[in-house]
């Protein structure tokens, strides 16, 4: 136990916690109230499943930080095993992008779909991949610099300029965010209008949430950073949340080739006409 | 023994709290089984009532067909995904993995608790699902269009959907807890060319999970967005592609049967070499076949489709790949024969299971190679010859695996010595139960009997009642199980430390039984022999 003074080994072994349960409540409410709202009913249940389950966060990882934060409980040991579990969390993450990078490829190569047709298909009118995607594109590429700006200064322990560029990077994200929901306002497909808007919304719209959640991230990392939770040797939160964002970077960047380039080619498709 | 000093802080929470809130792996571990035999009774029950329609020609008692679907369906889902799974990953795992490797527990003990939460869950929405605007009738495949809402517009499959997405969660999140367990936290001395074989099968089970579950989620996000929100990922209609779900659920599902029997490879091998009192054969061997395994699993997924009309290059393809997987296979039929040859064989319950298991999962390997064929499979495919493979192979080999590993571990989990004689006779009746009940399936098949359907031709009704009869003898060996395992928890004889004597050579001998709360709290060391 932490606080046993006989402790012999270095692992983390906490103590009883309700979060685990409570999470899953939040799970099971979340998937009734969300099957009840597709159903014609209403969305408040899903809306509560919700709220328990950002309680959850909250109370979950309060707990960790305050055990981060403890001498003695985050030994390097445990260090090397929280970077090992981040890493293989982001691995199935990928894995959920390639279904969807799936279905783009498999609606898209006529010698792949068996349902005959031409990509893109007729009718839709494509946002040319030159403007706000290309924007967008370098917005975030430039994050991922920022943030590793802002890593290298937190190991120089420089705090003042992790900080700042920290919150830079968080709002670059937000303004990725507020430029693709715009683009998706602009759109003149909509979700129903067949395989095409399927694929790009589901796949651009699964990103998108990615790029929320890790501006989030980076955000409870600038104010942990302010409240000097950080060391220079001892960041595993902040260096999970910069990974996650080189993640979400590098998933843009095979979005953006393969379904805003390629996609509204006429390589390799069979096109109209 | 290494814990005998610390004793005295061995202190557990009380009350429900230290199950609700538990952050110890064995606890966690005994409700992953607890939950697997509940859901174990459920799929039984469906599979009997199944066999009892298909008795006879002609419909017994199931005059709703939708029903019968949804037995199908419930049964399949159930058994995958909160029997096999629970039990031989989340059970077996969750016990023995820091028993086995040296360390005190999991490396992520909440989120340990978490995962056996939302399989929890998980299940309740299955059950929901089955008694909700007449249930999903589709099979455990899911395959559109039957799954989309012109022909299930209830909210059946969505609880269907939503139940394996936290069964997913929870497999995602138990197999990173795994997979850093096992590469970080292993005692000094255990290189991984000296994890015990069952490690080596946690791990690549795990890293399978890792990599095949979350192609399922987005597979299943599909299907939801299809039937709730108009996209056309499977309807031609909106230019989607039916066959594009099937790629999908089987490139999770080839990998997903691995899943389901590496963590089994892992229990026979430690019993094998246990009960020959020797070291496993070819222990290198035996671990890179599972590695094998489970990357060449992941490029042969098009064999459950050779019907949906490829090119000829694509089947020759699938069959070849498919062909390949036999000869790692086969390095682990033989390297477990080659541990027992000479051995000084003790046929306790455990290693009774283990041959039993041996000799299924030989059977229904060799029809997994006919099946691989795709121009053979062109006549196989849909009918009972492929109820007949699947049964062998995971069905009743895992389970077997299931029944060996509780008898081999039971004396470390509860400290109490299991009947002998009547776990022997368990074990008979069941494994003539199972092959009177599956044997058959293969001439039915052959015949031409299609799966999934209620009836049949009088043609078929021989080898068709004596399945039944099979099930029935399988289903008093189920029921006889539950008598040993109360006989057991009830038993006033206990085990020692190590029951088995010299064979059993693994980490998890050297404590306590019953292992105490708390384990390997002090670091113990590894010698330089392989740890099998
Ligand atoms: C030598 C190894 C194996 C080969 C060559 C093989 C081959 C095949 C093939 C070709 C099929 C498709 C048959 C059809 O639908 O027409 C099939 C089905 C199946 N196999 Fe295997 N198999 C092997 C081992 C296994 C193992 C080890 C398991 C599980 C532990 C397994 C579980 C299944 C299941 C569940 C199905 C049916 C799925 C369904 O349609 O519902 N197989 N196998
Ligand atoms: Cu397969």
């Amino acid at each position: 136990m932490a606080t046993d003074a006989a402790k012999t080994h270095p692992w983390h072994i906490p103590e009883p916690s309700p979060w685990p349960i409570v999470g899953t409540i939040a799970g099971f409410i979340m998937a009734v109230g969300g099957i009840w709202y597709m159903h014609e009913g209403p969305i408040y249940l899903f809306g509560v499943g919700v709220l328990i389950l950002l309680f959850t966060f909250y109370g979950w990882w309060r707990q960790v930080i305050i055990e981060a934060n403890t001498a003695g409980e985050h030994s390097e040991e445990v260090k090397v095993g929280l970077r090992y579990g981040f890493i293989f969390f982001i691995a199935s993450e990928v894995m959920f992008f390639f279904a969807f990078f799936w279905a783009f490829f498999h609606s898209s190569l006529p010698i792949l779909s068996n349902v005959a047709q031409v990509w893109p298909p007729e009718g839709i009118e494509l946002i040319p991949a030159g403007g706000v995607p290309l924007l967008n594109t370098l917005i975030l590429l430039s994050s991922s610099a920022t943030v590793t700006v802002a890593h290298h200064a937190l190991i120089d322990d420089n705090r003042k300029k992790a900080i700042t560029w920290t919150w830079i990077t968080a709002i670059l994200g937000a303004i990725f965010l507020f430029f693709q929901a715009e683009e998706y306002i602009e759109a003149t497909f909509k979700l129903s209008d067949g395989i095409y808007p399927s694929t790009f919304y589901l796949a651009t719209g699964f990103h998108g949430f990615h790029v929320f959640v890790g501006t989030c991230f980076l955000i409870v990392c600038a104010l942990r950073l302010q409240k000097g939770h950080f060391k220079p040797d001892h960041h595993i939160g902040y260096e999970a949340a910069a990974w996650y964002w080189h993640f979400v970077d590098v998933v843009w960047i095979f979005l953006y080739i393969n379904v805003y380039i390629w996609g509204s080619s006429s390589f390799g498709h069979i096109t109209a006409g | 023994m290494s814990d005998t000093a610390h004793d005295h802080h061995d202190h557990r929470p009380t009350g429900w709290k230290r199950w609700v809130y538990s952050t110890n792996h064995k606890d966690i571990g005994t409700m992953y089984l607890a939950l697997a035999m509940v859901a174990a009774i459920v799929g039984a029950a469906a599979s009997v009532v199944i066999r009892m329609e298909l008795h006879q020609p002609g419909i017994q008692f199931i005059t709703d067909f939708q029903f019968y679907n949804v037995l199908v369906t419930a049964h399949g889902f159930i058994m995958v995904f909160f029997v096999v799974m629970p039990a031989l990953i989340g059970g077996f795992g969750n016990w023995f993995i820091p028993l086995m490797v040296g360390t005190p527990d999991m490396a992520f003990p909440r989120m340990n608790n978490l995962s056996f939460w939302l399989v929890a869950a998980g299940l309740v929405l299955l059950v929901i699902a089955g008694l909700i605007d007449g249930g999903p009738g589709t099979g455990w495949t899911v395959y559109p269009p039957l799954a989309n809402a012109d022909y299930h517009p209830g909210m059946a499959v969505d609880f269907g959907i939503l139940a394996l997405h936290l069964a997913g969660a929870s497999s995602i999140l138990g197999a990173i807890n795994f997979i850093t367990t096992i590469i970080n936290m292993r005692a000094p001395g255990m290189t991984f060319h000296r994890m015990p074989l069952f490690i080596w099968a946690m791990l690549l089970t795990a890293i399978l999970l890792l990599l095949a579950i979350p192609v399922l989620a987005g597979a299943l996000t599909m299907l939801l967005t299809d039937r709730n929100f108009g996209t056309a990922f499977f309807s031609p209609e909106g230019g989607g592609d039916p066959i594009l779900w099937q790629h999908l659920f089987w490139f999770f599902g080839h990998p997903e049967v691995y899943i389901m029997i590496i963590p089994a490879f892992g229990v026979i091998s430690e019993i094998v070499s246990t009960f020959s009192k020797k070291p496993i054969f070819g222990y290198l061997g035996m671990a890179y076949a599972m590695a094998a395994i489970g990357v060449v699993g992941f490029v042969v997924w098009a064999h459950h489709m050779y019907t949906v009309g490829f090119n000829v290059e694509t089947r020759a393809y699938f069959t070849l790949a498919t062909m390949v997987i036999a000869v790692p296979t086969g390095v682990k039929i033989f390297s477990w024969l080659a541990t027992m040859w000479g051995g000084s064989i003790k046929f306790d319950t455990p290693m009774l299971y283990a041959m039993g298991f041996i000799f299924l999962f030989v059977v229904g390997g060799v029809t997994g190679v006919t099946l691989a064929n795709a121009g053979s499979d062109m006549a196989f495919h849909d009918t009972y010859f492929v109820v007949a493979h699947f049964h062998y192979v995971l069905s009743i080999a895992a389970i077997f695996a299931m029944y060996a590993g509780f008898f081999y571990w039971i004396g470390k989990m509860s400290g109490k010595q299991y009947p002998e004689g009547l776990a022997r006779l368990q074990f008979w009746i069941t494994f003539v139960g199972v092959n009177v009940l599956f044997f058959p399936q293969h001439f039915a098949g052959m015949a031409g009997m299609p799966r999934r359907i209620p009836d049949y031709p009088d043609a078929y009704a021989g080898w068709n009642m004596i399945s039944s009869y099979g099930a029935y003898i399988t289903a008093i060996g189920g029921l006889l199980f539950f008598v040993v395992l109360w006989k057991t928890l009830t038993s006033k004889e206990t085990v020692a430390a190590n029951q088995w004597g010299e064979g059993a050579s693994t980490l998890e001998w050297t404590v306590a039984s019953p292992a105490p709360f708390h384990t390997h709290e002090d670091t113990p060391k590894v010698g330089s022999q392989p740890a099998e």
